[in-house]
């Protein structure tokens, strides 16, 4: 059932692919034989952006989860110098879902908390496909505890299908792990930047996003539940996905309308996978400028902000009766 | 997370025998004369076994007679998304407002519990399998926040299915909201006692209910983060015994205690008498 449900993908990028090497070749023609073709190569450009423009949120999550999308290692060797890993949450293990350490960026020492679901066979197991178990919560809060003892500003990296759904992570106390970090990062007292780099899922995502920016790629989706549980659950039929993806309403663009995130990222026509590097520049700069914008900001302003753009969050009605 | 499932129908109303005198027990089978059940506060008296029960019903199981004052039993959900999934959202929503004469799934205000007066937030699984909407949401938070102004003790009874799915991304971020309302009720060093009855799941276990400095649970009650049926797709395993019960997770050291119905009340008046009590143990 996947496969057909990600057909629509596969045949999107070779439409796409093939308007690109149709514009090369055209290029070629113009430059060998000395004709002005731009015309024709601004038709193709507009027919490129035109498929892009009419992405569902189906093809956006598809896109959002696509095996070549570049992952969170892949911002933070693009973005930061001097990354240095901190390991394990003090108690049982280290999570490898979560990774974290301290980094510069463009001089400026930061703290970094993300999830990775890892890209080769062996490192997604690794990883576990991104799903932290709760070791991997307890792992980041101890890090960004870290962070607020030495004033260090915090930017977490959100991909995740979820937090996993396993018999030691309930043991282990999974929502407790989750519930503990909603409530200590809204009280942590420097700047935290989230960025929705692919999948944000659920609790699992939330519990690193308790943040003063959100920002969100281009096509990066953020939802309460996955597209295939709610079609499961509420539409009684997991093939009815494409559906459940529309309904739920989990697009940045989405979102960014519900007020919910602060900044859409530019991404490539198609993706970042089509353009890893320019996409890690999109992000560089937005997180440069987000961050020299917080910490200019006082200490009781910034938790007071926090706290009100949470609490903003819902809407809901009086009734008369 | 918003797993809910169909699993988590009311018992009341698959059990229901027709003359409505009588109502089989889920736990032993037996079928119990109603009066009886009732005046046991929905607790079988042959097997222990707990009947999910109103949000309106539990008050009057927990708190001084007459003592709760209701607020801001206004607020209702609205329809951001204009989620249609079977059926819309908002007729689904209207029937929910129809059949339990509440606006959503929970009841706040203030009430006694002996000589302690109190916060309260009681979860109400009739309505929409305690779903958490935007709602909810700003019910428990509007709550937490007057505790916090009143320096006045909070307990929130919580009962849910998860997160209100319909509701989309706002109902994830009520996960975050009342957190954070929480966190300045803590800071402002106020006891909160989290009692969790059956079911318990999804956002709402990962959120408010885990943040008690006491957590409660009744006896037998299905409390998780992954409901059992999504575990067990993933693992492809069969889950142990009494997996994700209250028992479970008093034994992995989750919570506190586990407390039957009938003890409830006295129990929360002993934790609030300590607390209150003026007289602190010499160093
Ligand atoms: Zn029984």
């Amino acid at each position: 059932m996947t496969e057909t449900l990600q057909a629509n993908l596969i045949s999107l990028e070779e439409k796409l692919n093939e308007i690109d090497s149709q514009i090369s070749k055209f290029k070629q023609i113009s430059a060998d034989e000395g004709i002005k073709l731009n015309e024709v190569v601004e038709i193709l450009e507009r027919r490129k952006l035109q498929l892009l423009d009419e992405l569902d949120a189906w093809q956006k999550t598809l896109i959002a989860r696509h095996k070549d999308r570049p992952l969170a290692c892949d911002y933070i060797n693009g973005i930061f110098t001097n990354f240095t890993p901190m390991c394990g949450d003090r108690h049982i293990m280290d999570d490898h879902a979560i990774v974290a350490g301290m980094a510069y960026l463009e001089g400026r020492p930061v703290v970094i908390v993300a999830q990775d679901k890892g890209r080769t066979t062996e490192e997604k197991v690794l990883r576990n496909f991104g799903m932290p178990h709760p070791e991997g919560y307890r792992k980041a809060l101890r890090v960004m505890k870290f962070a607020e003892k030495f004033n260090r500003p915090i930017i977490t990296f959100i991909d995740t299908p979820g937090a996993y759904p396993g018999i030691e992570a309930e043991e282990r106390g999974q929502a407790l792990a989750i519930a503990e970090n909603l409530r200590e990062m809204s009280q942590l007292a420097v700047p935290i930047i989230a960025v929705v780099i692919g999948e944000g899922g659920s609790g699992g995502a939330l519990a690193l996003s308790i943040a003063d920016r959100i920002l969100m790629l281009k096509y990066s989706i953020y939802s309460v539940i996955s597209p295939e549980g709610c079609a499961s659950i509420l539409f009684r039929d997991a093939g009815k996905a494409p559906l459940a993806a529309a309904a739920l309403k989990l697009t940045a663009d989405d979102l960014y309308g519900f007020a919910i995130i602060d900044q859409i990222i530019n991404e490539p026509a198609g993706g970042s996978h089509r353009d890893p590097k320019s996409t890690i520049e999109n992000v560089k700069a937005a997180l440069i400028s987000n961050l020299d914008d917080l910490c200019r900001v006082d200490k009781n302003e910034l938790l007071n902000g926090r706290y009100k753009k949470f609490r903003n969050m819902g809407v809901f009605c009086s009734f008369d009766n | 997370m918003g797993w809910f499932s169909k699993l988590l129908v009311p018992d009341r109303e698959k059990s229901k025998v027709p003359q409505g005198l009588w109502e089989k027990c889920p736990g032993c089978q037996r079928v119990i004369y109603k009066k009886d059940l009732e005046k046991n506060l929905w607790v079988c008296a042959q097997c222990g076994y707990h009947f999910k029960i109103s949000a309106r019903d539990r008050i009057d199981s927990l708190v001084e007679p007459g003592s709760f004052k209701e607020m801001n039993s206004n607020i209702g959900s609205l329809d951001p998304l204009e989620f249609t999934d079977t059926e819309k959202y908002c007729d689904r929503y209207k029937k929910a407002r129809d059949k339990s004469k509440m606006n959503d799934a929970c009841l706040t205000g203030t009430a006694m519990l002996g000589k302690n007066k109190a916060a309260i937030a009681v979860m109400d699984f009739f309505f929409m399998g305690g779903s958490m909407g935007a709602a909810l949401g700003e019910k428990i938070t509007l709550m937490t926040e007057f505790a916090t102004e009143n320096r006045l003790p909070l307990i929130i009874v919580s009962t849910s299915g998860g997160a209100r799915m319909q509701e989309g991304i706002f109902s994830l971020m009520q996960m975050a909201k009342t957190s954070a309302a929480l966190a300045r009720h803590a800071k402002a060093g106020l006891m909160f006692i989290s009692v969790l009855v059956d079911p318990t799941t999804g956002g709402v276990t990962a959120s408010y209910s885990m943040l008690g400095d006491i957590i409660i649970a009744e006896p037998n009650a299905l409390i998780c983060f992954a409901g059992p049926r999504v575990i067990e797709q993933t693992i492809r395993q069969k889950l142990p015994e009494g997996f994700q019960r209250s028992e479970f997770l008093l034994k992995h050291g989750i919570i506190d205690m586990v407390v039957p119905r009938s003890e409830m009340h006295d129990k929360l008046e002993f934790i609030l008498d300590f607390i209150n009590s003026g007289e602190r143990a010499v160093e």
